[in-house]
């Protein structure tokens, strides 16, 4: 409640509350016994092969992380298999998942369940760094956007009714705090890394309350941050120039459907789906997964899938658990794969399977690395 | 052409659907278009033809200048009737006289008019007022890979068929409580209906194989899911097109990689914003696409992604090609075919030329170097102009 007037009569004082919990309330990622127990959740579709992989992985580099599984049944009505896994996540802290199907055959009912895992743990900044790999061919090059995607209202909220037969109302939520905490977040980012322009991308001609609410805290946001450049682009302005010339942009941050939209633009921009890591941050819990959050139910089984997303989200959890130096030996081993001796799976237009791209990386841990279990 | 014979079909589907349809619009009394003999042909005064010109801000009145000019040069019986919209006014008069013009004349070419973000949330979009007073509820963008231009992607043809009345654009916005803002996307049986029926009717009458509905229906389950529903509905009575669905964020990313995969492609209003922005990317940009806005008695014809142009305003650097092929749209219209493939055959001609392209697609013409060669090129093909 005082947030809330706090946030409305002062925000920056609102802000500095949000950083201080940030910086003083986080505990140290647990270890026992120097191991880190992390959550596995599956999923469906290519989900559980490529998290096989991600294990298989690990376990060749003795990274000193155990995974606790937890099934989620897409299939059935009941809420207990995801507040099981929402359990298990709170426990641990962090996350490793593939994406859960949401079955369209379902009533109307079965909430989404990748949506209650982010709601629930308040999972609020969904992250997407987009870049251009060497070795992959695509029509644009020299692309590096990170992308900040609020991630817990907007048009997700999942709150419809239909009052009038044949009338559907599909509510949009934009709240003032969680649109400075996502302005914030992308701020302190970019200043993290370096990076000189913000760009925030909304609907505000049409939408005037809500994405004008939006601009509105980014603007406020901004003016804290002097070193960094802020400038808002309408969202069909802003997919028209992805495509056209997408060098320009730099870090973006926009409300939960654009940020879907553009990221799986630019996603498609860098060579597909599977090739980017998405990290979703909240104050306590974090949940790596495959940026573009797809189940690949076509291709499940088959071995074609591309592991490299899924690995590069494995890393991305690496780091966050603080264990620098076994993320960038997996990552260095992923890219040269990719780069330099070119094992391309079929959706990058190569010929190799999943298996062989794994073998590839352990392969080169091996011949790099320091200590490994044996082939 | 496309909304008078839209009329006949539309009457008879509102006639299998009026116990919904009762419901939805409660007492009003229902229209009947049994037969399209009771469309009136495009009305036309000692043959000739009346037109709304709303030239809008930023480029738009420069470019209707050209459309004027170029259509007086090729002696097409069309009189513009001019209706300027100030955006700056909080005013609606203007935009009243605007839409009674459009009324009493059946077409219109307008520029877009700027929405002014400096006044209060109670002034609405007058571009969306215009749409949804009139119910256009049709907006169509056909993007193709044009010869001469280069781009990224090739071979790209899609028929992008959007809903413009409802959807994320009903303006419909409420802050109950400080700070947090409600904002409500309205889909409704009947609009899907219709906006689904004339994708496939369209489809149909272009010799179209494919139709893909593009959604968010695992998320906005009973919104989406309706449209979704009725696509499917309308696609059962259309046996030799193929009917299939995509996640928006899904066919964003195809569109990128594969944009060969897609033929006609049918959404609600915003997707279809961002959809068809995407798509004028592909084709090398926004001032190559014409759109066209049709509703069951008026057709309003402008650039496909409708953008203003602030910052190329009067400085002769605007593309005309979208503009001038929105023209075309407009003569099509209205029957005179033989203009419209005239001035189209001219402006594509004038494509091809590399030296002419304009600072958009890379080159260094101006606009009026374009209009001129336009004007040439009718000339030396055409029957009749008058002088230079």
């Amino acid at each position: 409640m005082a947030i809330k007037l706090l946030s409305n009569l002062c925000p920056s004082a609102f802000l500095a509350v949000c950083r201080q919990q940030q910086r003083d309330d986080i505990p140290p990622p647990a270890k026992y016994g120097g191991r880190h127990t992390v959550t596995l959740i599956p999923g469906d579709g290519i989900g559980p092969e490529l998290l096989n992989h991600v294990r298989e992985v690990f376990r060749f580099s003795c990274v000193p992380v155990d995974f606790e599984v937890v099934h989620v049944n897409s299939a059935l009505e009941s809420e207990d298999d995801i507040n099981d896994a929402i359990t298990a996540i709170r426990r641990n802290g962090v996350a490793l998942k593939g994406n859960i199907e949401t079955k369209h055959t379902m009533a109307p009912s079965v909430k989404s369940r990748n949506n209650l895992l982010r709601t629930s743990l308040d999972l609020y900044a969904n992250v997407m760094h987009c870049q251009s790999l060497p070795g992959v061919q695509t029509r644009h090059k020299n692309i590096d956007i990170m992308i900040i995607r609020e991630n817990t209202e907007g048009e997700y909220s999942s709150l419809e009714h239909e009052s009038v037969t044949g009338v559907v109302e599909s509510l949009k939520i934009i709240t003032r705090n969680n649109s400075l905490r996502i302005a914030d977040y992308a701020f302190r980012l970019a200043r993290e890394k370096g990076r000189k322009r913000v760009t925030a991308v909304h609907k505000a001609n049409i939408m005037k309350l809500g994405d004008g609410l939006f601009l509105q805290c980014c603007r406020e946001v901004a003016s804290d941050y002097p070193d960094i450049t802020f400038d808002s682009m309408i969202v069909d302005n802003t997919t028209m120039q992805l495509v056209s010339n997408p060098q320009q942009f730099d870090v973006m941050v926009m409300p939960n459907l654009y940020g879907n939209v553009v990221s799986n633009v630019c996603a498609g921009l860098v060579g597909g789906p599977g090739l980017v890591p998405g990290a979703n941050y909240g104050r306590d819990y974090a949940v790596f997964e495959t940026a573009t959050r797809n189940t690949g139910k076509s291709i499940a089984q088959r071995n074609i899938a591309n592991p490299t997303a899924m690995l590069l989200a494995s890393c991305m959890m690496l780091d966050h658990l603080k264990l620098y130096g076994y993320a960038s030996m997996i990552r260095n081993a992923i890219l040269t794969t990719m780069n330099e001796t070119r094992l391309h799976t079929a959706d990058i237009g190569g010929q190799g399977t999943t298996s062989d791209v794994v073998q590839s990386i352990m392969r080169i841990i091996q011949s790099k690395g320091p200590l490994i279990s044996e082939l | 052409m496309m909304a008078r014979s839209v009329c006949s079909l539309s009457g008879t589907l509102k006639l299998a659907l009026s116990n919904q349809l009762t419901r939805v619009y409660g007492a009003a009394p229902q229209r009947y278009k049994s037969t399209y003999i009771t469309i009136p042909p495009p009305a036309r005064y000692g043959g000739r033809h009346t037109v709304t010109l709303i030239p809008g801000d930023g480029i738009g009145p420069e470019l209707a200048n050209h459309v004027c000019e170029l259509f007086r040069f090729c002696c097409v019986p069309v009189d513009f009737e001019v209706v300027n919209v100030d955006s700056s006014m909080a005013s609606e008069d203007d935009i009243d006289n605007a839409i009674m013009a459009i009324r009493r004349n059946g077409v219109a070419l307008k520029g877009n008019i700027e929405t002014n973000h400096n006044l209060p949330p109670s002034y609405k979009s007058r571009n969306n007022l215009l749409r949804t007073t009139l119910d256009l509820y049709a907006n169509v963008m056909h993007c193709q890979s044009l010869p001469g231009v280069r781009t990224r992607h090739r071979n790209v043809d899609i028929v992008i068929i959007r809903e413009n009345t409802e959807g994320e654009y009903s303006s419909l916005e409420h802050e109950n409580v400080t700070g947090v803002v409600e904002c409500l996307k309205i889909i409704t049986k009947a609009k899907s209906l219709r906006i689904a029926d004339y994708a496939f009717r369209t489809a149909r009458a272009k010799g179209r194989r494919l139709v893909t509905a593009v959604h968010k229906a695992n998320i906005m389950k009973l919104g989406d899911g309706l449209f979704l529903e009725c696509c499917k509905e309308v696609a059962s009575g259309y046996p030799e097109i193929t009917f299939d669905s995509m996640i928006v964020d899904n066919t964003t990313m195809q569109l990128v990689c594969r944009p060969e995969q897609f033929d006609v492609m049918v959404m609600p209003n915003l997707y279809g914003n961002v959809v068809s922005n995407v798509c004028a990317g592909l084709v090398g940009g926004p001032g190559l696409v014409p759109g066209a806005n049709y509703g069951e008695d008026y057709a309003v014809f402008e650039t496909g992604t409708r953008n203003t142009g602030k910052s190329i305003a009067n400085s002769n650097t605007a593309n005309p090609t979208a503009m001038l092929l929105a023209s075309c749209l407009l003569l099509d219209h209205l029957k005179l075919h033989a203009y419209a493939s005239m001035i189209r055959r001219a402006v594509l001609s004038i494509l091809t030329e590399t030296q002419l392209h304009t600072a958009d697609l890379g080159g260094k013409g101006s606009t009026s170097e374009v209009v001129q060669s336009v004007m040439n090129a009718v000339q030396s093909t055409g029957p009749q102009t008058l002088s230079i």
